[in-house]
């Protein structure tokens, strides 16, 4: 019996070790062709390491600004989506009445539409709006894009803190707005922080939204400007689109540890879903 | 998401519901900014989408000039235009190879073989997938697309096992952008599966084990039943992620070769602007929404009967 279960925790073990192999290969290669001057298609660790390929990229053009207006608009769009789904989710969390159910379910029923397909008539309505081109517009619409499911999160996070702290504050005459700020947000933070957190790599991540809604290259986010690569003469520089990629994914990277680390948080996002 | 409903109803127990009428609206006011944006952004460009759909709205030519009603005729054009269902099938494929055996199958295997192996191995194995799902979109799809390639990593390890090697971007694009979509969101799947797993008492399995039920029955009869619900909810989340699935191949392919492996949102977007057809775009865009929203209505019944 114990031979066996040896064995099989071998087998495990090397089926793993062998599909994370397959999902490493295609990670190795940006990282490899980062340092490599003359990099090419292929993972292979280069001869003469060298930071050029940064150095090729860090400029305003090419990085600081693009990744500037990602945080502008992924920033900004984030706290906006919080703000409201804060807001949205203490009634819905705190008192009955017969408009919240059939709301959570719209709710839930709209973090299911396929995003995409809203985007033509986004385009529309924001070319008869005045709001193409604008990081104002585009900022309202990527946060309306996340909230029904920041509401979702936000009020199953509510829900866990215990009514009867505010029905004491509720009693010493502070309104409901107070209690949310003073009693409620306190005891919710990490939960607040993992919406926010994820909210943003979504966004960070988001490359269509953006690519309809911005035209200017000034206004181009990190996300879309990555394809001023590929130019429209042949070959990319694929050493410094590494560089790029990387510099590019460093923040949502950073993130996603503290989130994992401090907060439990992939782990409680995938127990939040699975319903 | 079974105790949607539970805790409001402890919740308002410990509130007064004995207050007048206007109290009780002042009390939903925090939801107006929320309700007020999704008015304006999602459900406005519905409502948009359905009026367009039947119009031949257009960005240059008659249908910019004069929009006129033209009921039904989008969507015949579309039904029984090639392009069109071609993309529908690509969907399919897509759709079918890459969450619901790909990502799912595979998220549940790791998640399974997780549970019996060493935390050394284990943390490689999550990090390395997880650290795929966390890359930007387009990152991903250039990671990819030089994986792929002619001259990629993929084909040098076909050669060394003395396998042929092609250009996969050309020879097979919707298998390429398939597993690339495997590759990038296992990890969702991964996650809920683990979550699901970890709920389940030790004992049970265990009890299984001492009636003599070998692995692969325990698995079928005991493990599997179990999370049953999870596997519905995250085929259910994962199908509608990938039916809207657009930078992935876009920054790949470009819908081509040709049209080789142009799904449903690479049509649209190709209608819509680079045609300039608005009307038809929308048209499309509404086909997608519906079959998104039956998708959505089923896992929301699903939710709600288990919840009754």
């Amino acid at each position: 019996m114990i031979a066996r279960d040896r064995m099989s925790k071998l087998a495990s073990n090397l089926v793993l070790l062998a599909i994370g192999v397959l999902f490493v290969l295609p990670l190795l290669w940006v990282l490899f062709a980062s340092i490599n001057r003359t990099a090419g298609l292929r993972v292979e660790f280069p001869t003469h390491p060298t930071l050029g390929n940064f150095r090729a990229v860090l400029n305003t053009d090419t990085t600081y600004r693009p990744v500037l207006n990602g945080i502008i608009l992924c920033g900004g769009a984030a706290l906006l989506t919080m703000v409201c789904a804060v807001l949205a989710a203490y009634p819905l969390s705190r008192f009955r009445t017969r408009f919240n159910r059939p709301f959570l379910l719209t709710v839930l029923f709209c973090t299911g539409l396929p995003i995409t397909a809203v985007m033509v008539p986004v385009y529309g309505l924001f070319v008869q709006l005045n709001l193409v081109d604008t990081l104002g517009g585009t900022i309202m619409f990527m946060a309306t894009a996340s909230l029904p499911f920041a509401i979702w999160l936000t009020k199953t996070f509510m829900d866990g803190v215990p009514l009867s702290l505010e029905e004491a504050a509720w009693v010493d005459g502070a309104g409901n707005m107070r209690a949310l700020w003073a009693i409620v947000l306190p005891l919710m933070w990490p939960g607040i922080a993992v919406v926010l957190i994820f909210t943003f790599i979504g966004m960070w991540g988001n490359f269509f939204v953006p690519f309809m809604l911005l035209l200017s290259p000034e206004r181009l986010p990190a996300s879309v400007s990555i394809f001023t690569f590929f130019g429209q003469y042949g070959e990319p520089n694929y050493g410094q689109l590494a560089a790029y990629s990387l510099i590019y994914t460093t923040p949502v990277l950073l993130l996603y540890l503290l989130l994992s680390r401090k907060l439990g948080g992939a782990f409680a996002l995938g127990g939040a879903i699975k319903g | 998401m079974t105790t949607t409903v539970a805790p409001t109803s402890t919740a308002a127990a410990g509130t007064p519901s004995r207050r007048p009428r206007g109290a009780k609206l002042v009390r939903m006011l925090p939801l107006s900014p929320a309700i007020g944006l999704m008015l304006v952004f999602l459900a406005g460009p519905i409502i948009y989408c359905v009026y367009a759909a039947f119009t031949n709205m257009a960005l240059t030519g008659t249908g910019a000039a004069n929009v006129k009603f033209v009921g039904l005729d989008n969507f015949r054009k579309a039904f029984s235009s090639g392009a069109f269902t071609n993309s529908i099938w690509l969907t399919l494929v897509f759709t079918v190879i890459s969450a619901i055996i790909g990502q799912n199958t595979l998220g549940l295997g790791l998640s399974l073989l997780m549970r019996r192996s060493t935390k050394v191995v284990r943390n490689f194995v999550g990090t390395a997938v997880i650290g795929a799902w966390v890359l930007p979109e387009v990152v991903a799809a250039y990671l990819l697309s030089a994986f792929f390639n002619d001259d990629g990593t993929l084909n040098v390890m076909l050669h060394a096992v003395g396998l042929p090697g092609q250009d996969w971007l050309y020879a097979a694009p919707i298998i390429a952008v398939s597993l690339a979509n495997i590759w990038r969101g296992t990890a969702f799947s991964m996650l809920v599966y683990s979550a699901a797993l970890s709920e389940i008492p030790k004992e049970i399995e265990e009890s299984a084990e001492m009636d003599g039920a070998g692995g692969w029955r325990r698995l079928i009869f005991v493990t599997l039943p179990m999370i049953t619900r999870a596997i519905m909810t995250n085929l259910m989340l994962i199908t509608l992620q990938t039916l809207s699935v657009f930078g992935l191949i876009y920054a790949m392919t470009r819908g081509g070769p040709g049209t080789k492996s142009q799904t449903l949102p690479l049509y649209m977007y190709e209608q819509a602007f680079s045609f300039s057809q608005i009307g038809y775009g929308t048209a499309i865009a509404l086909v997608m929404l519906a079959i998104g929203a039956v998708f959505s209505l089923i896992y929301l019944r699903g939710l709600n009967s288990e919840a009754a």
